[in-house]
């Protein structure tokens, strides 16, 4: 069994990390709790530079092919390191400010980006699914941080119970998957396996895949395990509710992708079905419900649920065609990346606004244009982007999903497109609401608001990341299309 | 690089630059900020004019042409030319900014802020100016997108009472018929020639030799109509439009009604027809009815219109129904007429909408009651000027509005021998609509200017001292004034632009 050092070197440095946060902790005086933080930024930058390091150098195959860093792990690897940098940028006042246990949540956070991390190199069905529960676990206590608060103990409660009631299904489907293939584990095993398998067993396999796909569902938060996302998000710490939204959702994502392009694409002609409904159902429940929040946390969810349905409609988008499922596989990692911009940094805009206004209510940002007018702008042109309107970068995540779904040929791919693009209409109405605050309306205290420095650079780097993707796709795009190699086998 | 082929890159993308170095600019040099506006404003149209100038009448086919690769994934290109059919429109997207420009060094609506103001309306005249002149399906998507947001802040920033609801009615409404037009778009990529292309030059020569199958004609040139029709607007997509026209500060309903109508019918003669002649063929006498509906409609409604800016605005409607009724003709003489038609309602339309907004901000009222008449008397070149733009309007000899008008009835009684030989009756009662619209728009606006500039002066604007035509307000009207009785007197300076292209237009669908 061959082991690659250098390709693991991210995940060594990133689990070293967590143990030296979780020691130093208990050294610091209570002043200095928050010295964790920059810890933890150093710990992540480090194993940042790991996987640049990595580029060009792939693929590496470690543990006998259940690991594998090729360009599509390196592409999300990267991806969730510098979520992870945003995350922290973003908590630091939030927590120090707030009375948290410092060390113990940046313990917590760094662990579930360890999963997030892991995800896209599991080639396995039982590192998949310890990946999964590496994001999920931490996530629950993290949720529940703000102990004082009753809607903050629902949140982790709710989430803990959906959390293991969706992990033991998928955890059931894939001792089936394991029974059925005669003890396959490796994803490329198992779709040669499931291949070959006929009448009762082809059954059996079907209902386990479809119990697999329930644990993702809970993940991603996609109908109809949708419910738990509005409730947790809006009970969690900001920051972690931008953590749960972006970066637990992508490595779901992620995981999801690997399964059904790879271990179960010969069973596609069972699942695409599956998928469109999931997809239809999933973006009509996000946003005609998004329709009528009024607290920004609930809608950033209610967003991220409908967003989820656009990417899930990718799926629902394979054929026999290998280069047709190559642009549906490649229009849903786009997608996923331009989604984690727009969403981290409405939520940067978000934790800012609650200094002042804790509730966060949508009408709170009344009047932002004057009070912060960096943040009034960058939120605008989040909230264009999330809606699929130019000159944003939102605008070409959409444009290949709809050019994916016509790719397909059919009369499936057309009409998803139709579906999704009058779900884009109704979005509108309510991405625009928080714009119509800010800009239209004023606010009742008309003072400055004060933004941390940190806040303020998340906010305009993702704003200015958006424009430059709109004018110059290509490198985005590309990027994107690199990362096919699992579409492609 | 030449000028040749970067020409109209620069002159498209000056606004934008504009639009940054305004936005940097601090907030308190209000006048630095005004004047900054004017200049980029000018030198794009001078810029503009030079391409005009330098552009060669006598060829057939697209100039100035830059063609280079954008988005390699999914095979959108930066293409972009000009030929006879974008030129006048894309000179007036210019001129009219221009003169908007003029106009604000003057007049900003409440709430100021004049860098935000200046900023969107400089990024909105890029988006306008870019849709004429792109030849990549993609590119012209993103241009055409491109002009909502500004317009969007425009209203609900800077417009009256009402404008939230304006604001996001135009948005919803425009966008929701782009988006059916961008799905058309992309249908057309994946069954045009192989290999797939957005570029119009290729699947206008494709679609115009029969490529798109008949079924498939059907069903996306509905849904590319659908979204030009909204943004036409065409009865019955119309009622975005009097809201968003009512509520727009004045230079938003100048430049909303003089040119970002112009982007639907445009994006009919530009992509529709040409690359889908079956089902333009099957939907040109529905168009047609939906025209004259419109011209008659819209006639009628003036005529009940309280409020001097709706009014103006549902006149637009009935002037689109006639460029409508030429296009759903085609015929070359329909087209030139809806050519023409849209630069005449371009200048005559926004020239009046500055009247009403000038009228509005002596008045600080629109209503035509409370004005109650008069103006003759107390604001005489102000009454002047606004009874001879109405005048043009309702489309008098001699002056712009009567040639569109006119031709468009002219090749609605022989409407295409080839394409619609069984709808000869039906385009004459289309003809006979557009007679009795005639009458009734000749109605509604001399009536209105009967209740406006005749008649005594209440006697609370006796003594008000209302200031007649201010200094700016002439540089900014008087160029327009001149084309109205130019483009009356000299049709030729449309004509001559487009006769070309409009001949290779119809030469590429059999016509």
């Amino acid at each position: 069994m061959n082991i690659d050092y250098h390709a693991l070197l991210p995940e060594f440095i990133l689990s070293g990390t967590i143990l030296l946060v979780l020691v130093v902790d208990v050294f610091l005086s209570e002043r200095r709790k928050w010295l964790a933080m920059p810890i933890g930024l150093v710990g992540v930058s480090a194993s940042l530079v790991a996987v640049l390091s990595l580029i060009g150098n792939v693929p590496r195959v470690s543990f006998g092919g259940t690991y594998v860093v090729d360009n599509f792990a390196l592409l999300f690897k990267g991806f969730f390191l510098i979520v992870a940098i945003v995350v922290l940028a973003l908590s630091l006042r939030y927590f120090r400010e707030g009375g948290f246990y410092q060390g113990e949540y940046y313990f917590l956070l760094l662990t579930s980006f360890l999963g997030c991390v892991l995800m896209p190199s599991s080639r396995d069905l039982l590192l998949l699914f310890i990946s999964l529960e590496l994001v999920s676990a931490p996530g629950f206590l993290m949720a529940a941080f703000r102990k004082g608060d009753i809607k903050s103990n629902e949140a982790g409660v709710k989430f803990f119970i959906i959390g293991v009631l969706s992990t033991a299904v998928m955890l059931f489907g894939m001792s089936l998957i394991y029974g059925v293939t005669g003890g396959a584990t490796q994803l490329n095993e198992i779709a040669a396996k499931l291949g070959t398998l006929s009448g009762d067993q082809e059954t059996l396999a079907l209902a386990a895949i479809l119990f697999v796909v329930v644990g993702f569902a809970f993940k991603v938060s996609a109908f109809p395990f949708q419910f738990w996302a509005p409730d947790t998000y809006e009970g969690a710490p900001v920051p972690v509710a931008a953590f749960l939204a972006v970066a637990s959702s992508a490595a779901g994502f992620a995981g999801l992708l690997q399964l059904m392009f790879v271990a179960f694409i010969h069973q596609h002609e069972f699942w695409v079905p599956l998928f469109a409904f999931l997809s239809i159902a999933t973006m009509f429940v996000g946003n005609l419900v998004a329709l009528q929040q009024r607290q920004i946390v609930r809608l950033l969810a209610y967003s991220g649920i409908a967003q989820a349905g656009y990417i899930l409609l990718t799926f629902a988008l394979v054929t026999d065609d290998v280069a047709s499922n190559h642009s549906a596989f490649s229009a849903a990692v786009a997608y996923i990346l331009i989604y984690g911009i727009m969403t981290l940094g409405a939520f940067a805009v978000t934790v800012a606004v609650s200094r002042r206004h804790p509730s966060l209510l949508i009408s709170d940002f009344a009047g932002l244009a004057k009070t912060a007018p960096v943040l009034a702008v960058g939120m605008t042109v989040f909230m264009i982007s999330l809606a699929g309107v130019p000159p944003t970068g939102g605008f070409w995540a959409k444009i290949l999903i709809f050019r994916a779904a016509l790719d397909r040929g059919g009369a499936l791919g057309p009409w998803l497109a139709v579906i999704m693009l009058v779900n884009s209409v109704i979005s509108i109405a309510y991405y625009f609401a928080v714009p119509r605050q800010m800009i239209f309306r004023d606010a009742e205290d008309g003072s400055r608001l004060r933004v941390p420095a940190l806040v303020t650079a998340v906010v305009a780097v993702a704003m200015v990341a958006l424009v430059v993707v709109f004018v110059i796709p290509n490198p985005f795009a590309r990027l994107a299309d690199l990362s096919t190699l699992v579409g492609a086998g | 690089m030449t000028w040749q082929n970067s020409a109209i890159t620069i002159t498209t993308l000056l606004p934008v630059a504009g639009a940054l170095v305004i936005a940097l600019m601090p907030k308190e040099k209000d006048r630095t900020i005004r004047l900054l506006g004017i200049l980029f404003t000018g030198a794009a149209l001078v810029l503009a004019a030079a391409i005009a100038i330098g552009f060669d009448y006598g060829k057939a086919g697209l100039q100035y042409v830059l063609n280079v690769s954008w988005i390699t994934v999914i095979g959108a290109r930066y293409h972009v030319g000009i030929d006879g059919i974008s030129m006048p429109l894309y000179v007036l997207t210019f001129l009219l900014s221009f003169l908007c420009a003029i106009y604000t060094w003057r007049f900003v609506p409440d709430p100021g802020r004049t860098r935000a103001f200046l900023a969107l309306m400089l990024l909105l005249e890029t988006g306008m100016a870019g849709t004429f002149i792109a030849f990549d399906l993609i590119l012209f998507f993103v241009f055409w997108e491109l002009v909502l947001v500004p317009m969007y802040f425009l209203i609900g920033i800077w417009g009256s009472s009402n404008r939230e609801y304006a604001a996001i009615k135009f948005f919803l409404y425009t966008l929701l018929g782009s988006i059916f037009m961008l799905l058309g778009f992309l249908a057309m990529y994946f069954q045009g020639p192989d290999p797939h292309t957005f570029d119009m030059v290729r699947l206008e020569a494709f679609g115009a030799s029969g490529g798109f199958s008949h079924t498939f004609q059907l069903i996306v040139f509905g849904a590319v109509a659908l979204g030009f029709a909204v943004k036409v607007p065409m009865w019955p997509f119309h009622t975005w439009l009097p809201d968003a026209h009512t509520e727009a500060p004045t230079i938003g309903s100048v430049l909303l009604a003089g040119i970002m109508l112009k982007m639907g019918t445009y994006g009919f003669i530009r992509i529709a027809l040409p690359f889908m002649p079956y089902g333009a063929q099957k939907y040109a006498p529905w168009i047609g009815a939906l025209a004259a509906i419109a011209i008659v409609y819209a006639a009628l409604a003036c005529l009940a219109q309280k409020d001097l800016k709706r009014l103006i605005a549902f006149s637009s409607v009935g002037h689109m129904g006639f460029v409508m009724l030429g296009i759903a003709t085609l015929t070359e003489i329909g087209i030139q007429a809806a050519l023409f038609g849209m630069v005449a309602h371009g200048v005559i339309t926004g020239m009046l909408f500055f009247c009403v907004g000038s009228i509005y901000d002596r008045y600080h009222t629109r209503q035509i009651a409370e004005i109650g008449g008069g103006m003759f008397t107390n604001l005489p070149k102000m009454g002047g000027i606004f009874a001879f733009v109405a005048i043009a309007s309702l489309g008098l000899p001699g002056l712009a509005g009567f040639w569109g008008e006119v031709m468009a009835l002219l090749s609605s009684f022989n409407p295409s021998p080839i394409f619609l030989p069984e709808h000869v009756g039906l385009f004459r009662v289309f003809m006979v609509m557009g007679g009795i619209g005639t009458v009734l728009t000749a109605g509604y606006f001399l009536w209105m200017l009967q209740r406006v500039n005749m008649g005594t002066l209440p006697d609370r604007w006796r003594e008000s001292g209302l200031r007649d035509i201010l200094a700016v307000e002439w540089v900014a009207w008087v160029p327009l004034l001149v084309l109205i009785v130019a483009l009356g007197l000299f049709p030729r300076i449309v004509f001559g632009m487009t006769d070309d292209g409009v001949r290779g237009l119809l030469g590429l669908f059999g016509g």
